[in-house]
């Protein structure tokens, strides 16, 4: 159990850092500055909850590794978030496409973990869930908002929306990982969460007058740490380079 | 500080002038409805939104380090500080558009070189212990620029120093602690961080602007308490002030001859090399070329959204109405 | 560039009741296409989302305000609007070429 405890909170807590990660890479280029306090204040979001998440991870784990040691000084085979937030930025489009359909997971599972039999599980998922709600407003508005805006934007919107939706179903595929906490009361099951899921983007595709992709095609591979994209090792290089280049250092 | 290379327009002094000058004698604040000398109006804007520009600018150098900070808490605390920034360009560009300029203008003047943001930006940072050299050298000279200026007679530029004065408690402290820890750190760490005070000492005494006997358009800012300190007056605090501190870290300031004079109660040290200053803003500087090209294309990449944005409000608009 | 620029966002004039606070305080301003976004961006500038606060936006040209009462030389009435119209800068000519 503590193995899978462990796996489990290693998934949330890399889906924050890495995603905080990319968010934070806007900061000092957004499209306008008040976007630029926003995007960075959800970055700032998802580092504290990597501090949470991993933090624990390392406790459970019970090695006297930090959430710094998780963060900085795993190799690519030992990530396990999913492959949507790693993929890179794009254009400014393609940043709140990815954010929404993070975000409407994301608010669905973490109501599920506040009723997680897990005291500090529990404990996270409520503080968490309060901001997480503010992120999908957030998106979910910017989604519509571009989506149904201009030409120019309605079209990066759906090529956006085409290009990230194969990395839609990894968040709700449920693995052995997840069966035995799911068993245990621990986590909820997500694989029942898809029709909330699939109910909130559908209407904001509606709203935002771009069409859901045809193709049930799924990428997967992130979670489980089978098989990451490129793109996570290029990040990893920026990301824990001084750590790397100075072992041992305290900063 | 941000008013590098403004120049005052001498002329005869109205009635209305006087009066003017009357108001600020007395303390008064000068609010945007307020009857003001077109000199005023301008030398404000042109200082307003060059600090506004700073800011924005500012949030370059160090946010070139966001991405590798080497642990979470100093991520956090780094994108916490660059986002202060934009939140400060954000106080002062709405601060100079109450004097009738709009933000978009002031961006196009900044991206075409007619209006300049703070030298000290157009240098690179290379190493973490920039971080620290940065925070406790450069927001350290800000800030001794930015407390006084509380008191600027321009009633929204001040309101905005307030502001942005409490939310600038913590950016030289993180600074200052990120140069303790390398101070004290590996001998590499500690290189590091006596590499990033050579190369930043100069630059930073280089943002209080030239000296006073070279700084001709000062005392028309003086009189109007646009400025409210001189350059060199400044300039003398911040030494006096760091040298202990760079002591503290046992660090060494890159000046042979700096040394405490008894008879003046101040420390004696070395002006910086006035042609780099210069050239810095003519566009010479090591990154300038460099900052005007990433914040050009954020503008040219971001059009798409702001137009984006604008027309779905109008279309809501038209919706509304038409109901 | 010919071609003809988007109109910018307007600017709206940001007023914010504290927690435990009484009335609305003036706080500044931003710029947001309209007013829901305005106070979408309200709560990520000027209070980096504390919970509990109230914010109000307004266009700042809906906001009338009262002439300054000066007496003499200094009492001009032509504005009815609370700040000048943005004109394009006029750069001295002593600051040459920049």
């Amino acid at each position: 159990m503590t193995t899978e405890l462990f796996e489990y909170l290693l998934r949330l807590g890399d889906n924050s850092l890495v995603l905080g990660h990319r968010l934070s890479e806007w900061c000092g280029k957004s499209p306008i500055l008040e976007e630029d306090i926003a995007i960075s204040n959800t970055a700032l979001d998802f580092i504290g909850q990597t501090q949470l998440w991993l933090g624990l991870a390392a406790t459970v784990e019970g090695q006297g590794r930090s959430a710094d040691d998780l963060a900085m000084l795993r190799d690519v085979w030992d990530f396990r978030n999913l492959l949507l937030v790693e993929q890179p930025n794009g254009n400014f489009g393609e940043t709140i496409m990815r954010q929404y359909l993070f975000d409407a997971w994301h608010v669905l599972l973490l109501d599920g973990l506040t009723r997680s039999h897990h005291q500090e599980i529990s404990a996270i998922a409520q503080k968490v869930v309060k901001e997480v709600r503010y992120h999908i407003e957030r998106s979910r508005d910017l989604v519509i908002r571009l989506g149904d805006g201009t030409p120019v934007s309605h079209e990066k919107m759906q090529i956006a929306l085409d290009r990230l939706w194969p990395y839609v179903r990894e968040m709700f595929d449920v693995d052995p990982v997840e069966h035995t906490l799911i068993e245990q009361g621990l986590i909820p099951d997500t694989s029942t969460l898809r029709a909330a899921f699939d109910a909130e983007v559908l209407k904001t595709f509606a709203t935002a007058t771009l069409t859901l992709p045809s193709s049930n095609f799924a990428h997967l591979g992130g979670k489980s740490g089978k098989r990451h994209s490129e793109h996570l090792g290029h990040l990893l290089t920026q990301m824990q380079w001084l750590q790397r280049a100075y072992p041992g250092a305290t900063w | 500080m941000y008013a590098q290379m403004v120049t005052s327009d001498p002329r005869d002094e109205t009635v209305e002038d006087q009066a003017f000058q009357a108001r600020i004698d007395a303390g008064e604040k000068i609010e945007p409805r307020d009857w003001m000398p077109e000199g005023y109006r301008k030398t404000l804007i042109r200082q307003i939104g060059q600090h506004a520009h700073s800011e924005i600018v500012g949030q370059l150098p160090e946010g070139n380090w966001i991405t590798r900070a080497p642990t979470l808490e100093r991520k956090a605390i780094l994108l916490a500080k660059v986002q202060d920034e934009a939140g400060h360009g954000l106080y002062l560009y709405c601060a100079a558009e109450t004097l009738g300029v709009s933000r978009d203008e002031m961006t196009e003047m900044l991206l075409d070189g007619r209006m300049k943001y703070s030298s000290i930006f157009s240098y690179p940072t290379l190493t973490w212990a920039d971080m620290g050299a940065v925070g406790w050298l450069v927001d350290g000279a800000a800030i001794m620029n930015q407390v006084p200026l509380q008191r600027t007679s321009y009633g929204p530029y001040a309101r905005a120093m307030i502001r942005v004065c409490k939310e600038e408690s913590f950016h030289q402290r993180q600074g200052f602690d990120i140069m303790m820890k390398m101070a004290k750190g590996t001998p590499a760490q500690k290189k590091m961080a006596q590499d990033a005070l050579n190369r930043f000492w100069y630059p930073s005494l280089m943002m209080f602007g030239p000296s006073d006997k070279d700084s001709v358009h000062s005392a028309q800012s003086m009189a109007w308490k646009i400025k409210m300190n001189t350059n060199d007056e400044l300039r003398q605090k911040f030494v006096d002030l760091t040298v202990p501190q760079a002591e503290y870290l046992g660090l060494t300031i890159p000046d042979p001859d700096l040394k405490w004079n008894e008879e003046r109660g101040h420390y004696d040290y070395s002006e910086p090399d006035w042609s780099e200053f210069y050239d810095v803003l003519k566009g010479n500087g090591p990154c300038s070329v460099d900052r005007i090209e990433t914040r050009k294309k954020a503008w040219d990449d971001g059009a798409w959204v702001r137009e984006a944005l604008m027309a779905h409000s109008e279309k809501q608009k038209t919706k509304v109405a038409a109901e | 560039m010919t071609e003809p620029k988007a109109p910018e966002w307007p600017l709206w004039e940001v007023f914010i009741r504290g927690q435990h606070g009484a009335s609305h305080r003036h706080v500044g301003s931003l710029h947001a296409p309209d007013a829901e976004m305005a106070i979408k961006h309200a709560r990520d500038v000027y209070t980096r989302r504390k919970e509990g606060v109230s914010i109000w936006v307004v266009p700042t040209t809906a906001i009338a305000a009262s002439n300054p009462d000066m007496k003499g030389p200094l009492y001009d009435p032509s504005d009815s609007k609370p700040y000048r119209h943005p004109t394009f800068f006029d750069i001295p000519k002593e600051i040459g070429t920049m």
